[in-house]
């Protein structure tokens, strides 16, 4: 009995913890992907919003913040039930972080409804960019197909006659490939689909020789990028066939776990560590002081982030009228590690895209050097069929 | 399908086969023996890949690192059998089941706080690093043959080892009988702390070898406990000629299926081919304990 | 005897009292978190049913959940397309046909999962379970129509009758908590009856089972199938609760985490694993609160409790009755 009694109240006594009052201050809900192997996205996210909001001295608009860390451990429902709690109980004033599309998707609705402001520091489901966009919700990084469209762009410019695609076999795969073909119109000579998080790609490898394409288009990342590229390099074929991708298969996440593999391979992006902006020079240098690491497209989109709402927040005059802070985010300048950037009428960003390659830099270690520019002031695919 | 290809995909499956009996042979000898099943099985194998990868670091020989890698885990495993799990071996496999699902979880949080949460760099000495044409037009990496070579020579040591030696005359004993050999007089802790500790080793390796072909990452020993787990049940749980031969049987139809099938039903080949096998043969190809 | 009644008066008023207490705290949110726990309980207590009474340690629960809750999600994602689902069916909203329905396809989908794994034993049997989950989540996954890996959003709660609204959180935990007392008097009548002495006496000794003449396949696939209708039904309720279907909800760690419910709140008890689901929940919601390490101390924690409390939290708390 006495047992029993002791369980409950201590269950309760954790369970709630006190509401912090003060109610001038920002309060951030950052719900991402911290425990497992997927953790590395929501560090980098976090660790570059933190940096963001330290070079804002621990302000946004002026008013102290502080941040509530949630981990959706990549499971949608158990971002809803974080984004529940953090509007609810916490009263938060925007939700931000979120990395996966699915938890993206899952947690729009609750957030959206009450009228908090929720942010992407990265997702960006076409869903949201287009049908289904709402004016509480905003993207600082991208729309999911935007990066794989400026490669299609680009090897269409290029000339090459024949491409092999290859991509997990989940929604964002076949997004990124469909993105590709959006501006890429030459002979698509084999789309690969393989298991999420496959680890082998010897036996894919071997018909891509068989195939010879001019060039290989590939969407992996984390992981499945470090796999591929270390075995695409091993069968010889980094000789034989470039490889291109979009940002997320050759970003920083990647790159330091690969090593020469990767050299030669192309990537667009909207952003890469060499972007020769003086608050990207401030930002990638501040970041490897920190952190002890190059700063990945993750890291560069939660700082923008940070300081966006901070933009919005000055010019509102405060974060409790949130109806202000939302009017302020669609008309203010956004300072930005891109350079020159602004939200469409879907709230996504009109941004530039360039071709990178990656090179050694001179202290011996793997970068995304600039090479041309291939998209300026993109929009994406999707803002005309959003009505707000 | 050419039949140039064909060969260099048959190439592919075993390779991917003698990589899983690497890790399938240590998991069924434990099972065999001390009739207990290790899901943590996947986190030596992780903790083989950063053991490796951080000795590479420190002294930039692949050798070193390998060996250290296999000593490290060795002791690693046998510590682990010591201080915690020799509790569980009378537990039903439930228990077993989840006390290990508890230690996956403990080790993949452990090396993300120690290594943080990106991934590791293991290269591949020159030497490893080319392709040789075994098949002409085809030519095929160095260290994929390297891979088959010491997967088929581990199979023969445990063959040799588990026919000829004093050791596996003790192994056999206990795969049929616990009981006799208890009643023997054999030291049955340091016995079983030793299979532990050699079973712990081969999944090292598998992570050391798995490490310059794949990311070295907090979590990389979950999906192939899940394939390992296949190929044992497959082959009969306990039965390391069984695990051998379901390895290859397992690498090769998850190779074609992957050239062959449409890709849902690719991911799903193996699963179909174990859901098939144990409808006629609810013990596995080779049941070892009768 | 009578320390159990008085446990369980008590936990009867503390769960009816719990939204009204949570909203004069002045934290309904809590409302949410407790009708979350609700479901798992359910789920738990399901697979009570085969793992604690069958002795069938079945590694693919969340696969039966994933089911339910995907039957809701299609039908519901078709009535308000307005399309017609395989070309003929046309999608629907209702709780009275999708609930049912969800128990249906689950229970289908349990029995010829169960009529496969129930001939092998021990570890197959838990491999093999967690090989029909693997092949029902890659499916789901690569089910483009309905938003694969990225899941289907419900565009509305199922729908019961005007006085009913699922939208509204205190209403959907008084559901909750009805469909759990629902089943568990359910599965109390079903394991106290002669099927669920045959059932115990399988676990304990097949062979004598066999010998006196009790086709034990049988029983056990129809313990099995129901174990799997109950787990739609979860499903069904999960859908609702986050409003969203996913394949995430079957991934096998999922399963996993259905068994230490099962085990931390004491195999076979039924109210025990319902038990197990609430204090596991709340674990992982207190201990992510405090640290992103938090499994680092999951870990170690889970592997304590079955090592020193064998009987599960249940155990601990209740004195059992003997069977």
């Amino acid at each position: 009995m006495l047992k029993a009694a002791l369980l409950i109240s201590t269950s309760i006594a954790l369970l709630s913890f006190p509401a912090s009052a003060a109610q001038d201050k920002v309060k951030i809900g950052f719900i991402s992907t911290f425990s497992g192997p997927q953790g590395v996205l929501g560090r980098e996210l976090l660790d570059g919003f933190n940096l963001g909001l330290k070079h804002l001295g621990g302000k946004l608009g002026g008013a102290e913040t502080v941040i509530i860390q949630g981990d959706d451990q990549a499971k949608p429902d158990i971002g809803v039930q974080l984004a529940e709690k953090m509007v609810e109980r916490d009263k938060v004033d925007v939700i931000t972080g979120i990395n996966f599309s699915n938890v993206m998707l899952a947690v729009a609705k609750p957030v959206l409804e009450s009228k908090t402001l929720l942010l992407s520091v990265n997702a960006g489901p076409s869903q949201l960019a287009g049908k289904e966009c709402h004016p509480y919700y905003f993207s600082i990084s991208y729309q999911n197909d935007n990066v794989a469209e400026a490669m299609g762009q680009f090897l269409a410019a290029k000339g090459v006659k024949t491409v092999y695609l290859m991509a997990p076999n989940y929604p964002s795969g076949k997004d990124q490939m469909n993105g590709f073909k959006r501006f890429y119109h030459g002979q698509i000579v084999g789309e690969v689909y393989t298991q999420f998080n496959q680890p082998d790609y010897a036996a894919e490898l071997a018909q891509i020789r068989q195939t010879k394409p001019e060039a290989v288009f590939y969407f992996y990342p984390g992981g499945m990028g470090i796999n591929f590229l270390k075995q695409y390099a091993q069968a010889g074929l980094k000789s034989e066939i470039p490889l291109y991708g979009p940002s997320f298969s050759l970003d920083q996440t990647i790159l330091p776990a690969v090593g020469d593999a990767a050299l030669g391979a192309f990537s667009t992006s909207f952003w890469s560590e060499t972007m020769d902006t003086s608050l990207n020079r401030k930002f990638v240098a501040d970041f490897e002081a920190t952190y002890g690491r190059v700063p990945s497209p993750y890291a560069a989109t939660a700082y923008d982030g940070a300081l966006a709402l901070n933009s919005a927040i000055k010019a509102a005059g405060g974060s409790k009228n949130r109806e202000a802070v939302r009017k302020a985010l669609e008309t203010v300048k956004l300072d930005s590690v891109r350079g020159d950037i602004k939200f469409n009428t879907n709230h996504h960003p009109i941004q530039n895209y360039y071709l990178y390659e990656v090179v050694k830099d001179p202290k011996g270690r793997l970068t995304n050097a600039h090479r041309s520019e291939v998209f300026r002031q993109h929009k994406d695919a999707y803002f005309e069929s959003c009505k707000m | 399908m050419g039949i140039l290809l064909f060969l260099e995909q048959l190439l592919n499956g075993l390779q991917l086969g003698t990589m899983l009996f690497l890790m399938a042979s240590g998991l069924t000898l434990v099972f065999g023996i001390m009739n207990f099943v290790n899901l943590a099985h996947g986190s030596l194998y992780m903790m083989g890949a950063y053991f490796a990868a951080t000795l590479f670091q420190l002294t930039g020989s692949l050798l070193l690192a390998s060996a250290g890698a296999f000593v490290g885990v060795l002791i690693l495993g046998m510590a682990l059998e010591a201080i915690i799990l020799r509790g569980f071996y009378h537990r039903d496999h439930l228990d077993q089941v989840l006390a290990t699902f508890g230690l996956i979880l403990f080790f993949n949080e452990l090396v993300r706080m120690i290594w943080g949460p990106q991934a590791y760099f293991l290269a591949l000495p020159e030497m490893l690093n080319g392709s040789i044409e075994l098949i002409p037009g085809a030519p095929y990496p160095v260290y994929r043959l390297l891979i088959i070579l010491i997967g088929v020579a581990v199979g023969a040591f445990l063959y040799m080892l588990i026919t000829h030696s004093r050791l596996g005359m003790l192994i056999r004993a206990g795969a049929s009988n616990r009981g006799m050999i208890e009643s023997l007089g054999v030291n049955i802790r340091i016995l079983f702390t030793l299979v532990f500790g050699l079973g712990a080793a081969l999944a090292g390796l598998a992570g050391t070898l798995a490490g310059p072909l794949l990311a070295v990452q907090v979590g990389m020993g979950d999906g192939v406990l899940i394939t390992t787990l296949v190929v044992i049940v497959i082959g009969g749980i306990g039965s390391v000629r069984g695990a051998f031969l379901a390895a290859l049987l397992v690498g090769l139809v998850d190779t074609f299926g992957r050239m062959l099938l449409p890709a849902s039903l690719a991911e799903m080949s193996i699963y179909i081919l174990m859901a098939a096998i144990l409808w006629r043969r609810p013990q596995g190809l080779f049941p070892a304990h009768g | 005897m009578v320390r159990n009644r008085i446990l369980g008066t008590l936990l009867a008023i503390a769960l009816l009292a719990l939204p009204p207490v949570a909203q004069a705290l002045g934290e309904p949110f809590y409302i949410g978190i407790a009708s979350r726990m609700l479901v798992f309980a359910l789920a738990a207590m399901s697979l009570d049913l085969i793992l604690g009474y069958g002795g069938m340690v079945c590694f693919g629960h969340a696969a039966f959940i994933g089911i339910g809750a995907y039957v809701v999600g299609i039908l519901g994602h078709h009535a308000a397309e307005e399309t017609l689902l395989l070309g003929f069916i046309p999608g629907t909203s209702s709780g009275w046909i999708t609930w049912p329905l969800a128990m249906l396809c689950a229970g289908i989908f349990a029995f010829l999962v169960g009529a496969v794994s129930i001939r092998t034993q021990g570890l197959y049997f838990i491999m093999i379970t967690l090989a029909f989950a693997q092949m029902a989540y890659f499916f789901f996954v690569t089910l483009k129509g309905y938003g694969g890996d990225d899941g289907l959003r419900l565009p509305q709660r199922s729908q019961f009758s005007d006085l009913i609204s699922l939208r509204d959180k205190t209403t959907f935990y008084y559901v909750a908590l009805g469909v759990l007392t629902a089943v568990y008097l359910l599965l109390l009548r079903v394991t106290r009856s002669r099927f669920g002495m045959v059932l115990r006496g399988a676990k304990e000794n097949e062979r004598r089972m066999l010998h006196i003449g009790v086709p034990t396949y049988r029983y056990r696939l129809a313990a099995f199938t129901i174990a799997g209708a109950l787990a739609g039904l979860a499903g069904a309720l999960m859908a609702n609760q986050a409003n969203f279907v996913s394949p995430a909800m079957m991934h096998w760690t999922r399963s996993g985490e259905l068994i230490v419910m099962v085990i931390l709140g004491g195999v076979g008890s039924l109210l025990g694993p319902a038990i197990g689901a609430v204090a596991f929940l709340s674990l992982e919601e207190v201990l992510s609160a405090y640290t992103e390490h938090w499994q680092i101390a999951l870990g170690p924690l889970l592997l304590a409790v079955i090592y020193f409390a064998r009987r599960g939290i249940y155990g601990a708390l209740v004195t059992r009755r003997v069977l």
